[in-house]
């Protein structure tokens, strides 16, 4: 495989006058990763600021409703800013800093990653814009907020259809003018190399620890290991350590809205066709004429209308299952955490859930099943309350 | 016909390269319009392939596309509007200007066979550097399409150098950082880069990013051996005020203006 490529799939599709950036980033993020002092400074900084190790809590009751496999959960709702998202934001902004810059930019869909970055930004002295698409801008109000709070400029994307892809179109035009002094933070798995390796190996921390808590727990490998994929990174995150575990079955669940037969959701694996798009090529939801289709979840941070070149190879060489959990579904699934175990779980993280509901049933007691909670809920009550409101008007 | 990008620029005037998006606002209009900047002076058209993600380009391209694609505007009418263009102008060159994906997507081989059938003569697929090209330059071979490579300032020489290899038609100088759009001042180094592609091999080198008047396009026409203009004529495309034959006779008297200047 070569160094750039998962497969077929990844590489570089970028214009002539982003690669000097790229080129830049590849090189030091290759001497930061073997430079004990940078692993080090991560490493307590995940410890200090994020709260890591996070707990793998074995979730008893919900367990037992369910009345099969055993579910535990691996708590990234736990981390400092509620997601898996700032182990990645953290690495990367010390990488920047390494690297001299002085600003970060960052892309942001439901707002999540955009107050990881604003984040880190404020701890290590970064200027920071986000990119946000003005749809998002409006369903996600709170996440701004947050941003502004933590001094960070929000810019509002109107091109495209103002959402998540447009905001990172935004963000990599920003880039190709001022890499000089900006190092552009990208969210998940996806963009060029190097993005999609360095994402999963800031991520793979997810998996490392859950391998080893369950381990240390019962002696043994999980059966299961269950993530949500929208562009994939507590997924690719969780999934790393365990790629060599021939014996434990990796799932990674798509957004499928109201649907797959439908054209709204955001399931590119299993709705959509290999393109390229943002730099690399992968699974894409896109027309007949190749245009990039708008991806559609109740999960504001599924909503993406690609997924991380790797997930397209594992998909391809049979080594993840890749399944799909519609809008009811994963709500279901939220309520049941809620219920059960007193978590509210962020709606990205219940399609996880639902799937593990599922293959609990299936894979029957005394079986184990790792899910990865990725985020907690609190940022999706509003949305919820709209959508059960607009579904329970629809039946009246 | 091979070679006819290296032949236009074989007779020692310096070229007039444009670029206006197909489909803006119509199919219909786009073709009267590009039909104006070739009878005005244009020597080598861009036809701009409308893409939903256009990530290189800055604003008025990004408006172009969308309205392009608003209007429905779909590969088969970019082939179909090309073919009319270069039948009409068999002396002129033509260039698809596309992202990869629409190519990758149609299949590259049906994509080249699909082009030369439309009588394009070169394509340039902004998203594909260097590193990506062994999938499609090939193909493009293969039907006796060139391959249009970009260069820019902050590229190194050495990799200039290896970029250029294998290129048949000739090579685009990006005169500016950043995305495509108006400037007004040119950057002190634009000599000195161009004189490094010149050495570096024989092709023709055109240079663009932000020229925006006849002016302008004489002074980058010093040192390259074209001139690209895009934004500016895009802009007349995107001109709500005016009706089609006005924004076509404005292209034409901009692409005439141009051609006069680069004469001088």
């Amino acid at each position: 495989m070569s160094k750039t490529h998962f497969g077929p799939y990844g590489g570089q599709f970028v214009a002539e006058t982003l690669m000097p950036a790229l080129h830049e980033l590849e090189k030091a993020y290759a001497e930061a990763k073997s430079d004990p002092a940078f692993k080090a400074e991560l490493k307590s900084l995940l410890r200090d600021y994020v709260g890591r190790t996070s707990p793998l809590y074995f979730a008893k009751r919900l367990t037992e409703k369910i009345g099969g496999a055993n579910i535990y959960l691996k708590r990234e709702d736990l981390n400092h800013t509620g997601a898996h998202k700032i182990n990645n934001t953290i690495g990367q902004a010390l990488l920047a800093k390494r690297m001299d810059k002085k600003r970060l930019i960052a892309e942001t869909g439901a707002g999540m990653h955009g107050v990881a970055t604003a984040t880190v930004a404020a701890l290590l002295g970064f200027e920071c814009e986000v990119f946000m698409g003005e749809l998002d801008i409006k369903r996600q109000a709170p996440n701004v907020q947050r941003m502004h709070a933590l001094g960070a400029k929000v810019r509002s994307v109107s091109s495209g259809t103002g959402t998540l892809k447009d905001a990172m179109n935004e963000a990599l035009r920003d880039w190709v003018a001022t890499f000089q002094d900006t190092f552009y933070v990208i969210g998940t798995v996806a963009g060029p190399h190097p993005y999609p390796a360095m994402v999963r190996d800031f991520q793979s921390v997810i998996g490392k620890e859950a391998r080893a808590q369950f381990k240390k727990l019962s002696g043994k490998l999980p059966d299961q290991v269950i993530a949500c994929v929208g562009g994939g990174s507590n997924a690719m995150g969780i999934f790393h350590a365990f790629l060599k575990d021939k014996d434990v079955a990796l799932y990674g669940v798509e957004a499928g809205g109201r649907g797959l037969k439908t054209k709204a959701h955001a399931a590119s694996i299993n709705g959509g066709e290999v393109g390229v798009l943002h730099g690399c090529k992968t699974y894409l939801l896109q027309t007949g004429d190749g245009q990039i289709l708008d991806a559609y979840s109740v999960s504001a941070g599924l909503d993406y209308p690609g997924v991380g070149p790797e997930h397209s190879y594992l998909h391809d060489i049979g080594r993840v299952k890749y399944t799909a959990i519609n809008d009811k579904e994963a709500l279901a699934a939220f309520h049941s955490l809620c219920l059960y175990e007193g978590i509210i779980p962020a709606l990205e993280s219940a399609h996880a859930l639902a799937q593990a509901i599922i293959n609990a049933k299936r894979l029957g007691k005394g079986k184990n099943i790792i899910v990865c909670l990725s985020g907690r809920g609190d940022k999706d009550m509003d949305n919820i309350v709209n959508y059960e409101a607009k579904m329970k008007e629809k039946k009246q | 016909m091979s070679g006819k990008l290296r032949k236009i620029f074989s007779d020692g005037k310096k070229k007039l390269v444009g670029f206006a998006s197909a489909g803006c606002p119509t199919i219909g209009e786009s073709l009267e319009f590009m039909d104006a900047m070739l009878a005005g002076g244009v020597d080598v058209l861009e036809i701009g392939v409308p893409f939903s993600d256009p990530m290189a380009d800055g604003p008025t391209i990004q408006a172009s596309s969308q309205k392009a694609l608003a209007s429905g505007t779909t590969l088969k009418d970019v082939f179909a509007l090309c073919k009319k263009l270069s039948r009409k102008y068999p002396e002129k060159g033509f260039v698809l200007f596309s992202y990869y994906n629409l190519i990758f997507h149609m299949g590259p081989e049906k994509f080249a066979a699909a082009a030369k059938e439309a009588g394009a003569d070169g394509i340039l697929i902004v998203d594909v550097p260097l590193e990506e090209r062994r999938e499609i330059k090939p193909v493009l071979d293969k039907f006796g399409l060139d391959l249009i490579p970009l260069v820019s300032p902050a590229t190194p020489k050495e990799r200039a150098r290896e970029i250029l290899k294998g290129i048949k038609g000739f090579v685009y100088y990006i005169i500016y950082k950043g995305v495509t759009g108006t400037r007004t001042k040119l950057p002190n180094d634009l000599k000195d880069k161009i004189g490094e592609l010149k050495e570096a091999s024989s092709l023709p080198v055109a240079a663009g990013f932000g020229v925006s008047d006849p002016v302008m396009a004489k002074r980058v026409a010093k040192t390259a051996d074209g001139v690209v203009m895009g934004s500016a004529f895009v802009r007349i495309q995107l001109d709500g005020d005016l009706s089609s034959a006005k924004k076509a006779a404005k292209a034409k008297k901009l692409a005439a203006d141009c051609r006069s200047a680069l004469d001088q």
